[in-house]
C-alpha cells in the first residue's frame, strides 16, 4: 500500500484534476461501457446516477474502485483519516471481496461529491462521524468490491472461453486452476470494464473471511513515524505565505481599531488584513506573523455579550428545566407509578462546555484567484469546505478545488467549516496562496464548543429497591438543529437524546423531555461521544444513586434490569468478571461500572480510581468489555477504546470552557488540561464475539468512562457527583 | 540576519530574526514539516527536536541559542540506533492513531532510550508526560518504548 497521494507537500498539477471531483469524473466517463445504475444496486440512496465507467485501458466499476492498465489499484476513500484507523478497516472491507492484499492497494481522498460520497447514515451528508463509517459501508463497499471481482473473473473467462465457475480470484489476480492459466487485474482491467454489470454478487460468508476479523496493520502508520505524513498545516503550494489571527475574544464583537504600526516592522511581516471581526498578520513564516500580531494594538467592540458568564447561561438552562418541554420519550404511566412508590430519588446534574484541543491547531490554507479558488484542508466535511469558500469568493461550485488531507484529530471539531470561510476571508486580500494557522489559544478561545447541559432527573423505586418510575427533562443546545436541520423535529433530535431514552435497562414507566435553549454568545459543536457525552453520565450514574439507595451492589443491581438485554447483559457480566469486581480495594480506593448502548454497541466499563486526602483522583485502571457486533479490525477497535478512555478520563477530571465578560477563560494547555503519560491508567479491552452487523467505535469509549469514574469516586469516598469536572475541593478526606 | 545551523548532518542558513523559534525555521523556512506545531509555549512536545542528542521544545528555542550545535529531527532520527528500534516499536505495536503527536512522541522517547537503554515506568513517566497525545495512545507508546528496550537488551 502506499500513500503517495497523502503525502505530497506541495501542490502537484496532476492531482488538481482528480481533487475537484470534476476532472477525473470527465475522465472515467469517456470510454463509458459500463451501464449506469450500478451505484443504486449498491444500496447508497444518495449516490445514484454516476456509475463509474471505464476508462480505455482501466476499470473503475464504481466510485471506490478503479483498476489502472498499469495494474494499479486505487481506492478511493469516502471517510476521512483521523486516527480512528477508517483508512485502514475500509479498505480492509472492499480488499476481502475484491480479492487483493491491503499491501497491493493505493488509497485516495473522495472528492467532495455528496451523490457519490455521501454518508447515508447522516442523511447523505458526506461527512465523517457519528462513528458510523463501518456501519455505513458495511454492506455497500463490501458489494462495491464484490462486483468488481465478478466483472474481472467475467472478463478472465470470456479471454479464455471457459466457465467463469471454473476461476476464481486471489491476491489481485484471476486463476482457472483446471489450465494453471493467471491473469492479473490490470491486464483484465479493459476487459472487465465492458463485461455486463451483475445484477447481485454473493457476499463471502464470515468463515470465509481472510481480512475482515484479522488485527491489520494500519495502512497511514509509516508515514506517520517518519515524519512524511502531511496533515493539512504542512501543505507548501509554491509560494505561500503564512497567516495567524486575532479574532473578537467576544462573540459577536467587532474590530474598532488596528494600529498595525509596529507589527509591519517585524521583520518578515508582508501584510496586516483587517475584517470586520479579525485581524490576521500574513509573513514569510509563522514565527514573524505571531511576532506581529503580538505588536498589534487592537481595539475591540466586544459587541452584545461583553458581559456574558457561564453561570448566567447554566442559569438559563436550570430555569427552563422548570417548564415542559418536547416529549423525548414516554411509556407506562410515570406519574402514577411515582405517586406509589416506597422510595423516591430526585437529583439535578450539569456538564460544562468543552473545547476539542485537537492537536493539530486549525489551519487552512487557500489561494484565491480572479477564476478560481484552491483549498488545502483536513476536514470532515468536504463539500461543505468547498461551499463556503464558493460562498466567500462568489465563485461557481465548480471553480474551488479543495484538497483534502489527514487530520491530526477531529472529535467533531472538522465536521464545521468555519476555519474554512475565514481562511478564504483572509486569502481573498492575499495575492498567492496562504495558510491561516491558527494559535492554540485562538484554538480553544474560538472553538465551537460541546455544549452545557442542565438536567432534572427523578426515580421512584418499589419495595424492593428496584426502580419503577424514571423521569428526566433536560435542557441545552441541539447541534443537529443547526448542523443538519432536517433532523430536528418537534423540539427534538435523535443525537441531542441518545442514550437518554433507550436505556438498557427493563424501566416500566420512563418520560423523558428535552427544552432546545441555545446559549447566548458561544458557539456549539460535536464533539467526541456527542449526545451520549452528557446522557450516559446523567443515567449510569443515577441508576447508580438507585442501586445505593436500594442498598444494592451497583452490578447486580444493574443486572437484574437486563434480563431483556441480553447483550448489555454479557458485557456486564463480563467487564465485572474480568475487572474482580468483588475484590476488596484499599481505603479511599474504589471501583465504578457503567453500561450502555449507544452508536449501536454494547459497551460495560470497570474504572478503579484512587482519591488522594487532598481529593485528587487517580484512575489507576479502566477493564472495558465491549460488544460491537461483527468486528473488523480488533487491533482498531481495542485501540479506539483506549483512546476514547482517556479522552472521556481527560473530559472528568479537567474539562471545563468558562465565559467571564464574554471571554473564554482557558487559553493553552494549562489552562486546558489534557490527561498525560503519568495520569493515564492501565486499560484492558475484553472483545465479545459476535456475528451481528458492526457497531460504532470511535465513541462509545468516552461516554461510558465518565460515570464509571464518578461512580468509583462515590465507591471510595461517599461523595456523588453531579457535576463535571470532577472539583477536587468536595472530595477532600473530612477531618 | 544571516544564521548558519546544521539541521540533519546538512549546514542550512537562514534569514531570519534571531529570536525566531526553531520551530518556524524548520517548518515554514526549511520545509521540514514532520516536526509539528502544537502549543508554541512548550507545554505539548509536539515540536521535540534534539539539539545535540537532547530533546528540546523547538518551539521556545530562538534560533540564536543553537549555534554549532546539531539540530535533528523525525525526518532522520531513523538513523539513530535509538530512534531505529522507537520507530519499529511504534511500527511492531500499532501506537499510532491521529498521528499528528507522534513525531514528538518519538523525539522525546529515541532521546530517552538513548541516554537510558532500559527506562523504568518511572522513567517513561519522566520523559514523555511532557508530550500530549489527545488520542490518548498512551498504552502503547509505554509497551512500545519497553519493546524498543527490550531490544537493547538482546544486543539489537
Amino acid at each position: 500500500m502506499t500513500l503517495d497521494h497523502l503525502t505530497s507537500r506541495t501542490a502537484d498539477p496532476s492531482r488538481l484534476t482528480s481533487a475537484n471531483g470534476v476532472s477525473r469524473r470527465g475522465f472515467l466517463q469517456a470510454g463509458a461501457a459500463v451501464g449506469g445504475g450500478l451505484m443504486l444496486s449498491l444500496s447508497l440512496p444518495f449516490a445514484r446516477d454516476e456509475a463509474e465507467a471505464a476508462a480505455a485501458d482501466g476499470f473503475a466499476p464504481n466510485a471506490f474502485i478503479r483498476i489502472e492498465g498499469d495494474g494499479q489499484i486505487v481506492l478511493t476513500m469516502p471517510y476521512v483519516e483521523m486516527g480512528q484507523g477508517t483508512y485502514t478497516s475500509i479498505p480492509m472491507l472492499i480488499a476481502e471481496e475484491l480479492e487483493v492484499e491491503l499491501s497491493q492497494v493505493q488509497l485516495e481522498h473522495a472528492p467532495p461529491n455528496e451523490r457519490l460520497y455521501g454518508n447515508p447514515l447522516l442523511a447523505g451528508v458526506q461527512a465523517t462521524g457519528n462513528s458510523n463509517a463501518i456501519r455505513a459501508a458495511w454492506q455497500p463497499l463490501r458489494q462495491a468490491g464484490a462486483t468488481a471481482r465478478t466483472m474481472l473473473v467475467s472478463a478472465a473467462a470470456k479471454r479464455w472461453n471457459v466457465d467463469p465457475a471454473s476461476c476464481r480470484a486471489q491476491s489481485g489476480e484471476v486463476l482457472h486452476p483446471p489450465t494453471a492459466r493467471s491473469l492479473k487485474y490490470g491486464e483484465l482491467a479493459a476487459d472487465a470494464a465492458r463485461m455486463p454489470v451483475p445484477e447481485s454478487v454473493a457476499l463471502k460468508r464470515p468463515q470465509d473471511f481472510k481480512l475482515i476479523g484479522t488485527p491489520a496493520k494500519r495502512l497511514d502508520t509509516p508515514a506517520k513515524v517518519n515524519g512524511t505524513a502531511v496533515y493539512g498545516i504542512d501543505v507548501r503550494p509554491p509560494g505561500v505565505q503564512i497567516a495567524t489571527l486575532a479574532q473578537s475574544p467576544v462573540f459577536g464583537g467587532r474590530v474598532k481599531s488596528v494600529d498595525d504600526a509596529a507589527a509591519k516592522a517585524v521583520k518578515g511581516v508582508r501584510q496586516i488584513v483587517r475584517l470586520d471581526d479579525a485581524v490576521a498578520v500574513v509573513a514569510d513564516h509563522m514565527g514573524a506573523a505571531k511576532k506581529g500580531l503580538a505588536a498589534l494594538v487592537i481595539e475591540w467592540d466586544d459587541g452584545p455579550h461583553a458581559k456574558l458568564n457561564t453561570e448566567a447561561i447554566v442559569g438559563e438552562l436550570e430555569q427552563a428545566t422548570l417548564n415542559p418541554g418536547a416529549v423525548a420519550q414516554n411509556f407506562g404511566n410515570v406519574d402514577t407509578a411515582m405517586a406509589s412508590a416506597v422510595t423516591k430519588l430526585a437529583a439535578t446534574y450539569q456538564v460544562p462546555f468543552l473545547a476539542h484541543a485537537t492537536m493539530e491547531p486549525m489551519n487552512c490554507t487557500v489561494h484565491v484567484r480572479k477564476d478560481g479558488c484552491e483549498v488545502w484542508v483536513g476536514n470532515q466535511v468536504i463539500p461543505r469546505a468547498q461551499a463556503a469558500a464558493a460562498k466567500v469568493t462568489g465563485l461557481p461550485l465548480d471553480k474551488v478545488v479543495v484538497h483534502n488531507h489527514l487530520i491530526g484529530g477531529g472529535f467533531g471539531r472538522r465536521l464545521e467549516i468555519d476555519g474554512v470561510t475565514r481562511a478564504v476571508e483572509i486569502a481573498k486580500h492575499v495575492d498567492g496562496p496562504v495558510k491561516v494557522v491558527w494559535t492554540r489559544e485562538e484554538d480553544i478561545q474560538h472553538d465551537m464548543y460541546r455544549p452545557t447541559f442542565f438536567d432534572r432527573i427523578s426515580a421512584g423505586l418499589d419495595g424492593k429497591g428496584m426502580p419503577v418510575a424514571w423521569s428526566n427533562r433536560f435542557a441545552g443546545s441541539s447541534i443537529i438543529a443547526r448542523w443538519l436541520p432536517p433532523g430536528f423535529n418537534n423540539g427534538l433530535d435523535p443525537d441531542t437524546t441518545e442514550g437518554a431514552i433507550d436505556l438498557v435497562y427493563a424501566l416500566p414507566n420512563m418520560h423523558v423531555e428535552y427544552l432546545r435553549v441555545e446559549p447566548r454568545g458561544i458557539p456549539t459543536a460535536f464533539w467526541r461521544s456527542v449526545g451520549p457525552s452528557h446522557n450516559v453520565f446523567v443515567t449510569e450514574s443515577f441508576m447508580d444513586e438507585l442501586a445505593a439507595a436500594a442498598k444494592q451492589d451497583p452490578v447486580a443491581y444493574r443486572l437484574a434490569l437486563l434480563d431483556k438485554a441480553p447483550r448489555a447483559k454479557a458485557v456486564l457480566e463480563l467487564v465485572a468478571e474480568k475487572a474482580g469486581w468483588r475484590q476488596p480495594l484499599p481505603e479511599r480506593v474504589g471501583r465504578g461500572v457503567s453500561v450502555q448502548f449507544v452508536f449501536a454497541t454494547y459497551m460495560a466499563q470497570v474504572a478503579e480510581v484512587e482519591v488522594s486526602k487532598e481529593g485528587a483522583v487517580r484512575v489507576r485502571r479502566v477493564v472495558c468489555a465491549v460488544d460491537c457486533g461483527t468486528v473488523v479490525n480488533p487491533d482498531t477497535v481495542q485501540a479506539q477504546i483506549q483512546s476514547a478512555v482517556n479522552f472521556g478520563i481527560t473530559a472528568a477530571l479537567y474539562g471545563k470552557i468558562t465565559l467571564k465578560d464574554g471571554r473564554v477563560e482557558q487559553a493553552n494547555f494549562d489552562s486546558y488540561q489534557i490527561l498525560r503519560m503519568n495520569e493515564a491508567p492501565a486499560i484492558e479491552v475484553h472483545i465479545v464475539q459476535s456475528s451481528e452487523p458492526p457497531g460504532g467505535m470511535g465513541e462509545a469509549g468516552t461516554s461510558a468512562i465518565v460515570p464509571a469514574v464518578t461512580n468509583a469516586i462515590f465507591a471510595a469516598t461517599g461523595k456523588r457527583l453531579r457535576k463535571l469536572p470532577i472539583n477536587a475541593a468536595e472530595l477532600k478526606r473530612p477531618v | 540576519m544571516a544564521t548558519k545551523i546544521k539541521v540533519n548532518g546538512v549546514d542550512r542558513t537562514v534569514d531570519v530574526d534571531g529570536d525566531t523559534p526553531v520551530l518556524w525555521v524548520l517548518r515554514d523556512v526549511l520545509g521540514m514539516t514532520g516536526t509539528k506545531f502544537g502549543c508554541g509555549i512548550a507545554l505539548c512536545g509536539a515540536c521535540t527536536v534534539h539539539v545535540d542528542g537532547v530533546a528540546i521544545r523547538s518551539c521556545v528555542t530562538p534560533i540564536d541559542s543553537i549555534g554549532t550545535s546539531e539540530i535533528t529531527t523525525i525526518e532522520a532520527i531513523g538513523a539513530t540506533a535509538a530512534g531505529a528500534k522507537i520507530q519499529k516499536a511504534w511500527l511492531d505495536r500499532e501506537v499510532v492513531q491521529c498521528g499528528y503527536c507522534q513525531s514528538g512522541q518519538i523525539m522525546s522517547a529515541s532521546a530517552l532510550l538513548a541516554s537510558n537503554p532500559h527506562p523504568t515506568d518511572s522513567d517513561i513517566d519522566g520523559a514523555m508526560s511532557g508530550n500530549i497525545c489527545r488520542c490518548g495512545t498512551y498504552v502503547r507508546i509505554r509497551e512500545a518504548i519497553k519493546q524498543a528496550a527490550q531490544s537493547n537488551k538482546q544486543g539489537g
